[in-house]
C-alpha cells in the first residue's frame, strides 16, 4: 500500500506528461509555457487540496477535470486578447474554445507521439532534445534533469529556454511529419531515445533510482512508437529489444555502495527473465523486412549478453557482431568491447596486439581494458595502465572502481608470486 | 576450391576480423565490395570480350578504402588481409581527393 508521498511523485510525473502533451499540441510551441503552467497550477492545487482532504477516489480523473477547466478558462479570458493579436492565433483559439479538451487514452497517446516528433527535431542540439523530452514528455523536474546530466539547474533552464525559442522561431508544428519525411525524422527520434536510455544506463549520477527511471521512460516512449501503424517499424522493435536486454541486468549491475559490478561478476539470479523474454519477442519482430540498422546489431549483441553460457560460440558471435557494428559506424566503446570479445574468443595475447592499435590513450576505459588484458601476462604493464586510467578518470565512482582494480591486481600478483 | 560450412565460417570470420580490426581503429573509410568472377572488358571501338583479362594471372577480387596519415600506415593495415593464405596479394593506392578548394 503506497503512502500519499510515494504515490504523488510518480502520479504527477506520469499525468504531467500526458496532460502537457494534449494541451501543448492545442496551444503550440508559441504558448507551450502556458500549457506547462496550467498543469503545474493543477498539481499545486492537488497537493494543497489532497493534503487537507485526502486522495480523491480517482486521482488522475481529478487532475484531468481541473486541468481542462483551467485551460478553458484561460482560452475564454484570452479570446479577446487573441482576436486583437495575430490572425494565425485566432484559428487555434477558436478551435480550442469550441473543442472539448480530449484527454482520452487515444488522444493522449497520439499527442505524445506528435510531441515526440516535434521535440526530437534536428534543428535543436541533441542535449536539448533529450532535456525537452525529459521535461515535456516525461515530466521530470529541472533539478532531476540537472542531476541526470551532472550539471546545474541554470544550465538546464537555459538549454530548454533556447530550444523552445528555436522551435517557436522556426514555427515547428506539433504534428506527425509528412510520410516522405517520416523515416528521416524517425531516425532522429530513435537516436534521441537511444541517448536518453544511455543517460540512465551509463550515467555517472549517484541517483540510482533516477537512472532507472530514465531507462524506463526511454522504453516507455519507444514502446509508444510501436502502437502507431505509421511508426511501428523494425528499427523501433530492434531498439526496444536492445533496451529490454540492457535493462534486464539493472539490478545486478550496481552493488550496495553504488559501485558498478562487471558483467563477469554479476549475480545472474538478479537478471530479469521477463525483460529478457520480452526483448526476444521484440527482436523477432525486428527481424522482418529489409531494414538493418545498428540497433539490430546492438540488440543481437545485447541478446548474447543475456545468455549466461561462457562458450566459444558466444564470444565468436559477439566478436563478429562487433565487427559488423564497427563497419556500420565507429565508436570508441564498440572498439573496446570488440577487443574484449576478441580476448575471450581467441586469447589475451591477440587482444593485446589489437588493443595497442586502438591508441585511445586519453580514454580511461582503454587503460582499464589494457590493465585487464595484461593481468597474468605482464602484471607490471597492467598496473601501469590501471594507474593511467586512475589519472584520466573524471568522476568519483570511476576512480573508486579503478582503485578497486588496482587493489585486486595487487592481491592477485601477491598470490601468484 | 570447395569449403565445408565450418571452413567457410572460418574464412568469412577472418575477413570480417580484418575489416573489423581496421574499423576498430577508426581507419575504415569504405568497406567497399568484393568483386564477382564474371565480367567484361571493353576496348576502343566498342569491342566487348569476356573479362577479366585472361592473360593476367591476377584478378581483382575486392576493394576497400582506408583512412590513414601515410601510405606506410595503409600498407601496415593491408598486411593483415586474409588473401595471402590463398596465394593472393594486396595493392595499395592513394585515393585522390575531389574536394573543391
Amino acid at each position: 500500500m503506497e503512502t500519499e508521498e510515494q504515490l504523488i511523485p510518480h502520479l504527477f510525473r506520469t499525468e504531467y506528461s500526458k496532460i502537457v502533451a494534449v494541451l501543448g499540441r492545442l496551444f503550440g510551441f508559441e504558448h507551450i509555457e502556458t500549457a506547462e503552467d496550467i498543469v503545474s497550477d493543477t498539481f499545486m492545487l492537488a497537493a494543497e487540496t489532497w493534503g487537507q482532504k485526502g486522495l480523491p477516489a480517482n486521482p488522475a480523473a481529478w487532475l484531468y477535470t481541473v486541468a481542462k477547466n483551467k485551460a478553458k478558462d484561460h482560452l475564454k479570458r484570452n479570446t479577446i486578447f487573441n482576436n486583437k493579436v495575430a490572425v494565425t492565433l485566432q484559428q487555434n483559439a477558436a478551435e480550442a474554445y469550441e473543442t472539448e479538451i480530449d484527454l482520452s487514452g487515444k488522444n493522449i497517446a497520439d499527442s505524445q507521439l506528435q510531441m515526440m516528433f516535434a521535440i526530437c527535431n534536428p534543428i535543436i542540439p541533441t542535449e536539448a532534445q533529450i532535456g525537452l523530452s525529459l521535461r515535456i514528455l516525461c515530466g521530470f523536474g529541472i533539478e532531476e534533469i540537472a542531476d541526470a546530466f551532472l550539471t546545474n539547474k541554470e544550465t538546464i533552464n537555459k538549454r530548454l529556454f533556447r530550444a523552445k525559442e528555436k522551435l517557436r522561431h522556426e514555427h515547428v508544428k506539433i504534428e506527425m511529419p509528412a510520410t516522405v519525411e517520416l523515416n528521416n525524422r524517425l531516425d532522429t527520434v530513435l537516436t534521441t531515445l537511444y541517448l536518453l536510455f544511455n543517460e540512465g544506463y551509463y550515467s555517472r549520477s549517484q541517483n540510482i533510482s533516477l537512472r532507472k527511471d530514465l531507462c524506463l521512460e526511454a522504453m516507455r516512449l519507444t514502446y509508444l512508437l510501436t502502437g502507431n501503424a505509421v511508426t511501428v517499424q523494425p528499427p523501433v522493435y530492434a531498439l526496444l529489444a536492445l533496451m529490454c536486454f540492457h535493462a534486464s541486468r539493472f539490478e545486478a549491475r550496481t552493488g550496495q555502495q553504488g559501485e558498478s559490478i562487471l558483467y563477469g561478476e554479476q549475480d545472474t539470479s538478479l537478471w530479469d527473465k521477463e525483460l529478457i523474454a520480452r526483448g526476444q519477442q521484440y527482436l523477432n519482430k525486428a527481424s522482418t523486412g529489409v531494414q538493418f540498422t545498428k540497433y539490430h546489431v546492438e540488440a543481437a549483441i545485447a541478446f548474447w549478453h543475456t545468455q549466461k553460457v561462457d562458450s566459444q560460440q558466444k564470444w565468436e558471435s559477439i566478436l563478429q557482431l562487433y565487427n559488423t557494428l564497427l563497419i556500420l559506424e565507429y565508436s570508441p566503446i564498440a572498439a573496446l568491447n570488440r577487443t574484449y570479445a576478441l580476448s575471450k574468443a581467441i586469447n589475451k595475447e591477440s587482444a593485446i596486439i589489437e588493443a595497442e592499435k586502438l591508441k585511445l590513450d586519453d580514454n580511461h576505459l582503454y587503460h582499464c581494458l589494457l590493465g585487464y588484458l595484461y593481468t597474468d601476462i605482464d602484471d607490471g604493464s597492467a598496473l601501469n595502465h590501471f594507474e593511467k586510467a586512475l589519472k584520466l578518470a573524471k568522476t568519483k565512482p570511476d576512480k573508486k572502481q579503478i582503485k578497486l582494480y588496482i587493489k585486486q591486481l595487487a592481491e592477485h600478483t601477491a598470490k601468484t608470486n | 576450391m570447395q569449403f565445408s560450412p565450418e571452413q567457410m565460417q572460418g574464412i568469412l570470420g577472418q575477413w570480417r576480423n580484418w575489416i573489423g580490426g581496421i574499423a576498430a581503429q577508426n581507419k575504415l573509410a569504405n568497406p567497399g565490395n568484393r568483386l564477382g568472377v564474371e565480367g567484361a572488358v571493353i576496348r576502343k571501338g566498342g569491342i566487348v570480350t569476356d573479362g577479366p583479362y585472361a592473360e593476367i594471372k591476377e584478378m581483382l577480387t575486392g576493394i576497400l578504402v582506408v583512412r590513414t596519415e601515410t601510405l606506410e600506415e595503409a600498407v601496415e593495415l593491408g598486411k593483415g588481409c586474409p588473401i595471402f593464405s590463398a596465394g593472393g596479394s594486396v595493392e595499395v593506392r592513394i585515393v585522390i581527393p575531389t574536394t573543391m578548394e
